[in-house]
């Protein structure tokens, strides 16, 4: 690694909190919910071109139980919904979304009755990504944008135990109030 | 071509063909719906005529108060290479229309799209349920008097 020689016989304290959110931050799987259109931007996300494997998130896990961060990328209807969210569920904690494109977010152009206006009614959304559909960098921002979310132990999805309860905050929290 | 067509139908069925029209060498046939399945039948068997494929199947919303809802055939003669349309349409407060899935059983789906959109029920189809919707669901999405957006709270979500 290298690493080594740069630190010498030197000591590093962190606290594990950060340590595991640091792992996890450079370790998201995604789950591609390829619904629609937004799909083959997520495609090209992963592949050489922009290549996620850059941050760590090449991965793409086909199976919901290996994966971290759930890429949602297209029209959901009211009938797939419910597929989306039993797959979100069947996702081991600590686990994120995001919701990639104008259809996802808000319904985007299909104001009908058949599309659900943003998948945040049925499932807690930690990043939206604007665009129709967006560019495979803006995908990579939203990608870095949520390992900085990662990092600070935020998800909205997940209990905060699992995440790392930072007891001292709470502490210093509770002791201001 | 489509003259011969037309003076076939009207020879054989006689007033039981309500209306017909010809635009851009398109024939159009308005037939009476307890007529359509022998009609239909003559169609696709006739030696002559044999329109063995049925193209599409749909489903209309005149919103109007009589023949509101009314079923439209595009029919395919392979032989022929010639394409006709049928109309027919319901005067009931409870549109139906007799099943074609007998002759083409291509209209089995077809057919329950139609009735899943506009609520349009087929006499004898064998499996006449919804395509699209959800089973629950209690509307035709298509009909003229259903509103855009839907009806808030008729699908229902997963919880959060």
């Amino acid at each position: 690694m290298g690493l080594e020689k740069a630190l010498g016989d030197s000591l590093m304290m962190t606290r594990i909190e950060d340590a595991i959110n640091w792992c996890r931050k450079n370790s998201l799987f995604p789950m591609p919910m390829g619904i629609s259109c937004c799909a083959i931007e997520m495609m090209a996300f992963a592949g050489p071109r922009f290549d996620a494997s850059r941050f760590g998130s090449e991965v793409f896990r086909f199976s919901p139980r290996q994966a971290d961060v759930m890429i949602v990328a297209g029209t959901t209807t009211y009938k797939m919904a419910r597929v989306v969210r039993k797959i979100y569920d069947q996702m081991p904690d600590p686990k994120w979304v995001i919701a990639m494109g104008a259809c996802t977010s808000s319904g985007g152009m299909y104001r009908t009755y058949s599309v659900v206006q943003g998948i945040d009614q049925f499932l807690p959304v930690d990043l939206y990504v604007a665009g129709c559909p967006p560019r495979p960098d803006n995908l990579l921002h939203a990608l870095i944008t949520l390992q900085k979310k990662v990092q600070r132990g935020e998800s909205r999805g997940s209990t905060t135990a699992v995440i790392g309860d930072y007891p001292h905050r709470k502490r210093a929290a509770v002791s201001s109030a | 071509m489509n003259l011969v067509i037309l003076q076939k139908l009207q020879a054989k069925f006689g007033d039981a063909i309500v209306e017909s029209n010809e635009f851009r060498d398109e024939l159009t046939v308005v037939v009476r719906k307890d007529r359509l399945v022998e009609l239909c039948t003559y169609l696709k068997e006739d030696r002559g005529l044999r329109y063995d494929l049925l193209v599409d199947l749909c489903g209309i919303d005149m919103y109007t108060p009589v023949k509101r809802f009314g079923v439209i055939y595009n029919v395919y003669s392979l032989k022929n290479r010639h394409r006709l349309r049928l109309k027919t349409f319901t005067e009931d407060e409870q549109p139906q229309v007799p099943t074609v899935t007998g002759v083409w059983s291509t209209a089995n789906w077809h057919e329950r799209e139609t009735y899943d959109m506009f609520g349009i029920l087929f006499d004898g189809h064998p499996d006449l349920r919804r395509i699209y919707m959800p089973d629950d669901f209690e509307y035709h999405p298509l009909r003229k008097d259903f509103p855009l957006m839907g009806v808030p709270g008729s699908i229902r979500l997963p919880k959060k």
